[in-house]
């Protein structure tokens, strides 16, 4: 059966492994992969762009969780959401970007193993409330050593506070049954002929939910020392 | 009436019509032609996608990617309150700014599990195979209206700031959704069959270890470039966890699909693939390098993965 397996559509592989390790236009990267996956398959050129349109209208609910939120927050941001949220945190004396992540981090990966996924997200709570958080628990800690908080500090906080929600996310979800990607690998599976209680998928997902978070709460005590000796510099 | 994911939609489409409409009378921004003409597409995709021809939808697809790409989207002079209005205005309005933003993940959830089983007469309140977007959507206009009443602002005010934001992403924006439909047609056309073909048929899996590795790895590495864990799992579950790892080795099929998947979103936190959680977080948050939050995350993602293959090597014949 392997003999008669066509290997030109990783032509379309190779388009975006070139395309990101020459950092071109990511867009212009995808689009290129479209046509050179097209073009190894043979596909005429309409029905290429048919493929590419009705694959554009069934995905249109992906962007919906990033667009719906954008009103409600910008306007909080215009009167001040972010600088409430740095001066909040700032009075708390125990706060530290890496403390504040490591709650966050059990909170979110806590919610998404009940199955409430939603609490939680980029633009619904990274921009708006824990990137400024963590920020100001940065300034704090900075200012506590008689400094400033670097560029490079901030970016550095800002970078660990999305993958702190993204870590929580992934590693918290899998542990919940009724989440999609239980009920895809009983289906997989049951395509192949075995079954399997989706309970013990879920319950053998509990060790790796552990170590993600030991691994990224340990990464996030790091950050603090990081953030000290910046500041010391 | 039943709430569906289609209205929103119709929501969508017409704030990126209005998206378009104020970009194009936005004389600050230098390319406001074609700022316009890209959120317009757009727009005309969620206000008529089902009914327009898939070929339309499909050139509609390049005509977009090719704007975004040549740099014909850019974003005009953001109109933001000076630094100390806005602190002054945070003082003023203190803990009740948090409100409303609250309110997106609290009104999110109670709609994804406590409504989701209301029915008024025969239909149900919401939709319940969507309930999370729907709630979501739900959720962010009840949001935005507490937010204006809060701040004495109007729903124009909303949709300004709201344009604000989708300029400040940009093409970042569309990336996602073009990534989507690159791998849609990955799967049409067999990416996966070559992918595992090519991991299974030059590495000798006559070891245990070696044989747990390839497919913790190989999930992960299929997941880097297809940026979905969802596409590499039957994939490499056929492949390789099933005819080799049960098959040849006995495994607990519980333990090497659970494990199996943990290893495909160890992938997931380090490909710009998965644009939606590493490439537009870095655009939120403001951070001159796109590729910041993968990088935040490769440390964790790493020790993972062999975390994975330890506990897979270990675990699976219980």
């Amino acid at each position: 059966m392997q003999s008669a397996v066509n290997l030109w559509p990783l032509l379309g592989v190779a388009v975006i492994v070139a395309g990101f390790l020459l950092r071109l236009h990511p867009v212009l990267v995808v689009l290129a992969a479209c046509l050179a996956t097209g073009v190894a398959v043979w596909m005429p050129p309409l029905d290429l762009l048919a493929a590419l349109g009705s694959a554009f209208v069934k995905t249109r609910n992906l962007p919906l969780i990033l667009l719906l939120p954008l009103a409600a927050i910008g306007l909080l941001e215009r009167f001040g959401l972010r600088e409430h949220a740095q001066a909040a945190i700032g009075r708390v004396r125990s706060a530290t970007a890496g403390r504040l992540l490591i709650v966050y981090l059990a909170i979110r990966e806590g919610a998404a193993a009940v199955g409430l996924t939603s609490i939680g997200g980029h633009p619904t709570m990274v921009r708006p409330l824990m990137a400024p958080m963590a920020e100001g628990a940065a300034e704090r800690q900075a200012a506590a050593q008689g400094a400033t908080l670097s560029d490079a500090a901030r970016q550095r906080v800002r970078a660990m506070t999305a993958a702190t929600d993204n870590v929580g996310l992934f590693f918290g979800e899998d542990i919940f049954v009724a989440f999609g990607a239980i009920v895809l690998m009983q289906t997989i599976l049951r395509g192949e002929g075995i079954e399997v209680d989706p309970l013990h998928m879920a319950l053998w997902g509990i060790p790796t939910a552990i170590s993600a978070f030991v691994i990224h709460a340990w990464r996030l005590r790091r950050l603090d020392i990081y953030l000290t000796r910046e500041a010391r510099r | 009436m039943m709430l569906r994911l289609e209205h929103f939609y119709y929501v969508v489409g017409a704030i990126l019509a209005i998206v378009a409409w104020m970009s194009l009378t936005d004389r600050s921004n230098p390319r406001r032609y074609t700022t316009a003409l890209f959120w317009g597409l757009y727009a005309a995709v969620y206000l008529l996608g089902d009914a327009m021809p898939a070929a339309l939808a499909g050139a509609i697809v390049v005509a977009m990617a090719l704007l975004a790409g040549c740099g014909g989207v850019r974003s005009g002079t953001p109109d933001v309150l000076p630094d100390d209005a806005r602190r002054a205005s945070a003082h003023r309005l203190g803990h009740k700014l948090f409100l409303p933003a609250l309110a997106i993940p609290l009104v999110t959830v109670v709609a994804s599990t406590l409504l989701k089983d209301v029915k008024v007469g025969e239909l149900f309140l919401i939709d319940p195979a969507q309930a999370t977007l729907v709630g979501l959507g739900c959720a962010s206009i009840i949001a935005a209206a507490l937010a204006c009443r809060l701040t004495h602002s109007t729903p124009l005010r909303a949709m300004r700031e709201h344009r604000r934001l989708v300029d400040a992403l940009g093409w970042a924006f569309f990336l996602p959704h073009l990534l989507a439909i690159l791998g849609l047609l990955f799967t049409q056309v067999g990416v996966g069959k070559a992918v595992a073909y090519v991991a299974t048929s030059y590495i000798p899996m006559d070891s245990r270890l070696v044989a747990v590795t390839v497919y913790c790895v190989g999930m992960a590495l299929f997941t880097i470039v297809m940026g979905n864990g969802f596409a590499a799992f039957p994939v490499m579950t056929g492949g390789v966890g099933i005819p080799v790892l049960v098959g040849v080795f006995h495994a607990n099929p519980a333990v090497m699909a659970a494990i199996g998947m943990f290893s495909a979103y160890c992938g997931t936190l380090m490909t710009p693939m998965a644009a939606n959680f590493n490439i537009v977080p870095a655009a939120l948050l403001e951070l001159p390098d796109k590729h910041a939050v993968i990088k935040a995350q490769v440390p964790t993602a790493l020790p993972l993965l062999g975390v994975n293959i330890l506990l897979l090597y270990f675990l699976m014949n219980r």
